[in-house]
């Protein structure tokens, strides 16, 4: 094995596990605050949908008008790409009100409220394509200006003669959207945001013993349905990357499990945003390298193709059962909070 | 002192749905003065206290701090007014330093660090100033209850109230941490803080209030000066009949060996080990009771002997060995040989709440021959008995056919004991029998535990109430940390001594019962910190 086919791996690793990263600190975000998120892969797959379908019309549009009003300069504030990420962020924070509203307001059953917003995503998403779009529940392709582009990093070219640096600079660490780097810097923003700041202590000390924050004359309701936007918008940002900065629109399904794997890699993380960005390379490097390896011809006979692509789900699975340990989730994760009598 | 209460509560009503949790309640509490309220479970304290610190609204009532009307709408209000509440479960985060909970709702400005210096100075000034010692950096969980109650004194006064509410503080401390904390409140009354002591116990009402007042039903029936008051007069405004404190017994006639118990050691799920080889017997005719703070093996060996735990050594009753782990190792088995248990948590182990008072009354004993019609169990004879038994054991609402959750903790407790005692036992495990019980059941209870004594059972008792079993007990046995720390009879020795075997403490070394307590506390905290870090 090459560095070049090593770098190529990596570099699919590093592209694979930002969708799975940024779900994963969302989950984070709203399970650290005492509310069970199981709706990761709905809100990722609403909001991939809806970055793809708003970047795809936008970029098509010539003109925009509303009511008669000529709106073709606000169209140009943006490209088209970023009207889609924003409508996906948007679509991701309706589905964490509902499950919100679900859920801290009517004190309903998180897991029930998380397996609806699934299921709510996986239909309209078919259902509004299709009324759109008519090709069969995708979307168009997204031609340039309705993707996230790839940003080369300075000197990237200049390195490249270095030896082995060189190479890993300029494939590996430049060359990818925007996306991926706020994925990355969400890592050491979110464990700030927890450990070193007031917010955070009040989010912890939420989803551990909501009463004492209660006692201590600080809103229950008011920290969770904070963090539960947070969730919204970092899974609108894994759902406009998988859309337009993956992948080039939406089909349907598309998530495929990430959402789920995501949170598999949050209790392999054990609820921390380091380990998260580990758990979520693991993840990541699984995904790539069945990508990679699709047949792999062992002589006698062929690995088939199916398996490479289940691999990756039976790992989560294994690595879960075998090598977590005790994972320790915060304490008062999936209880409505009901002030005692 | 001047004449404006700190407190004055004017009128407060309050009901849930059909039942008045308070009519018409109006006290003054001066300032720099501890105020006791004191009445049964159920008598409406902790929802005053609530409404106080804005948990609830009243329907009714107006509530004056120093002389300002206040509109108590949330916690939030009710720290600003400078009220801070020590709740009897506390309100910590667990995985939290005392730090962080201490600045918890109250942190200056968004960034943690500045939060946590300032707080830092702070508590150790509070500290010197009241004895409120506990490391900063511990984590809650790795403390002691007694050193996490202060975590929550310190919360108020870091929060800089005035008026401190302590709901039955007392309850989970062992008797020397129990004096620590009343030198705690005499030292913030010196400072001129206003303290509400809710509680159960007239010993701490005598022990440490200026003023009190009891509440029965909802009302308050009266507020005196402690000074001119006694415990019975006290008791007998909270039940509103005249009760008898001292347990009138008679001396044991301890007959042959009932329960044997040798070396009995218990590992639990998670390694750590429960019981450290525990050695005692109970004759007949006697009670044994255990004396210990919870959580030091006491709850293990009732689930042992009530057969529900597995354990090694040997357990013998009347003689004959019995199967410590296994098929036979169940309650099934012990109840064949003669063993009732009425078990500490009667929500959980005692009762199935959602039941019917005569379903109740027969779990465990529902295979009985004598109450089967063929294949179906007799029903009709089943709530005849039922019935039968709650007009014996005074059971209120004496109605069998309501669920266990609808009737109150102590006849509750009534149902379990009908159930255990009647079955004529040889042997009956009792755990906590009068934990949440009012007084007038309390009575009732031990009546019926000292019955069955002169009747010649063997009663092992197990409870964290010192007075309770110094009153019912022919011998004393105190437990900690997995061990029996030593017997005395309750003729011949004192809550004093028994405090420091509670605490693990068989030898002062000269000094005096707090300071040894304290020693060993921090001794432990530093051994589980180790073990932690």
């Amino acid at each position: 094995m090459d560095l070049n086919t090593i770098l190529q791996v990596l570099d699919s690793t590093v592209r694979l596990a930002t969708p799975l990263l940024l779900a994963c600190l969302a989950g984070l975000f709203s399970e650290r605050s005492g509310i069970i998120d199981i709706g990761l892969e709905g809100k990722m797959l609403i909001a991939a949908f809806f970055s793809a379908a708003i970047a795809a019309m936008v970029s098509t549009a010539e003109t925009w008008q509303l009511f008669g009003m000529e709106l073709t300069w606000l169209k140009d504030l943006m490209p088209a790409v970023i009207w889609g990420m924003f409508a996906g962020i948007l679509a991701a924070l309706f589905l964490s009100g509902l499950h919100g509203l679900a859920s801290i307001t009517f004190r309903g059953n998180q897991l029930i409220s998380g397996v609806a917003l699934n299921f709510l995503a996986s239909g309209i998403t078919v259902l509004i394509a299709q009324v759109w779009f008519r090709q069969g529940g995708r979307t168009p392709s997204l031609i340039s200006g309705g993707r996230f582009e790839e940003i080369t990093l300075p000197l990237a070219e200049t390195l490249r003669p270095v030896p082995l640096l060189g190479p890993i600079y300029a494939d590996l660490i430049s060359g990818h959207s925007i996306l991926v780097y706020v994925g990355l810097l969400m890592v050491p923003l979110t464990w700030w945001v927890l450990f070193r700041t007031r917010y955070g202590l009040r989010l912890r000390a939420v989803g551990e013993a909501p009463e004492a924050v209660d006692t201590a004359g600080v809103s229950v309701t008011g920290l969770r349905y904070s963090s539960l936007v947070i969730t919204g918008v970092l899974c609108g940002l894994a759902g406009a990357y998988l859309a337009t900065g993956l992948q080039a629109g939406f089909v349907r399904e598309m998530t495929a499990g990430r959402g789920y794997i995501a949170l598999a890699a949050l209790i392999f993380a054990k609820w921390r945003p380091w380990y998260a960005l580990g758990a979520c390379l693991l993840f990541g490097f699984l995904q790539a390298v069945a990508l990679r390896y699709q047949n792999i011809d062992l002589g006698a006979f062929t690995v088939p193709v199916q398996f490479m692509d289940a691999l990756p789900y039976v790992l989560t699975v294994v690595i879960l059962a075998g090598f977590v340990g005790k994972a320790i989730p915060p304490r008062a994760g999936g209880e409505p909070y009901v002030k005692e009598r | 002192m001047t004449d404006t209460p700190a407190i004055e509560l004017k009128g407060i009503s309050k009901a849930f749905g059909p039942v008045q949790a308070n009519k018409d309640i109006s006290i003054r509490v001066m300032p720099g003065t501890i105020h006791g309220i004191i009445g049964e479970n159920g008598a409406g304290k902790s929802t005053l206290m609530s409404i106080l610190y804005g948990f609830y609204k009243a329907d009714a009532g107006e509530v004056w701090i120093n002389g300002d009307r206040k509109d108590i709408t949330d916690s939030q209000a009710a720290i600003a007014a400078g009220i801070g509440m020590v709740f009897q479960h506390f309100k910590l985060v667990h995985n939290f330093t005392v730090l962080e909970n201490v600045i918890l709702g109250a942190e200056d400005g968004a960034m943690l660090t500045p939060s946590l210096a300032k707080a830092r100075g702070v508590l150790k000034t509070l500290a010197e100033e009241y004895e409120l010692n506990v490391d900063p950096e511990a984590l809650i969980e790795n403390l002691s209850v007694g050193h996490q109650q202060r975590v929550e004194i310190l919360k108020a006064l870091y929060r800089e109230a005035d008026i401190l509410i302590l709901d039955e503080p007392t309850g989970v401390l062992t008797p020397a941490e129990a004096d620590h904390l009343f030198r705690i409140l005499e030292g913030l009354r010196r400072e001129g803080k206003t303290i509400i002591l809710i509680t159960h116990k007239l010993r701490e009402i005598m022990e440490i209030t200026d003023t009190v007042s009891v509440m029965r039903r909802g009302e308050m029936t009266a507020t005196v000066k402690t000074s001119e008051t006694s415990p019975e007069e006290l008791a007998e405004l909270m039940v509103g009949r005249k009760v008898l404190l001292r347990v009138d017994k008679q001396p044991a006639r301890p007959g042959a060996r009932v329960l044997e118990i040798e070396n009995l050691r218990l590992t639990d799920r998670d390694g750590v080990e429960r019981l450290k080889g525990i050695s005692l017997d109970v004759r007949a005719g006697e009670i044994l009771g255990i004396a210990g703070v919870s959580g030091n093996g006491q709850s293990e060996l009732l689930r042992v002997l009530g057969g529900y735990a597995e354990a090694t050594g040997t357990i013998r009753v009347n003689g004959q060995k019995i199967d410590l782990t296994g098929r036979h190792s169940d309650g099934r088995s012990r109840r064949a040989r003669g063993i009732a248990h009425v078990p500490e948590d009667r929500h959980h182990e005692g009762l199935i709440l959602p039941y019917t008072a005569w379903e109740n009354s027969v779990f465990g004993y529902h295979d009985d021959p004598a109450i089967q019609s063929g294949p179906l169990m007799n029903n009709a004879a089943i709530k005849a008995e039922a019935a039968a038994k709650m007009e014996r054991f005074d059971v209120r609402p004496p109605n069998p056919a309501l669920a266990a959750r609808n009737f109150s903790g102590g006849n509750q407790q009534k149902i379990v004991l009908a159930r255990e005692i009647e079955r004529n036992p040889d042997l009956l495990l009792v755990g906590q029998p009068t934990r949440g019980v009012d007084i007038g059941a309390i009575e009732f209870i031990h009546q019926q535990i000292l019955r069955l004594r002169d009747e010649g059972k063997a009663i092992l008792l197990v409870s964290v109430e010192l007075d309770e079993i110094l009153s019912l007990s022919d011998r004393i046995a105190v437990m900690f940390d997995g061990q029996v720390m030593g017997e005395r009879l309750p003729d011949q020795t004192d809550q004093t001594e028994l405090g420091l075997l509670m605490a693990g403490v068989t030898e002062t070394g000269g000094r005096s019962p707090i300071e040894a307590v304290d020693a060993k506390l921090q001794a432990k905290d530093a051994r589980e910190a180790g073990q932690n870090g």
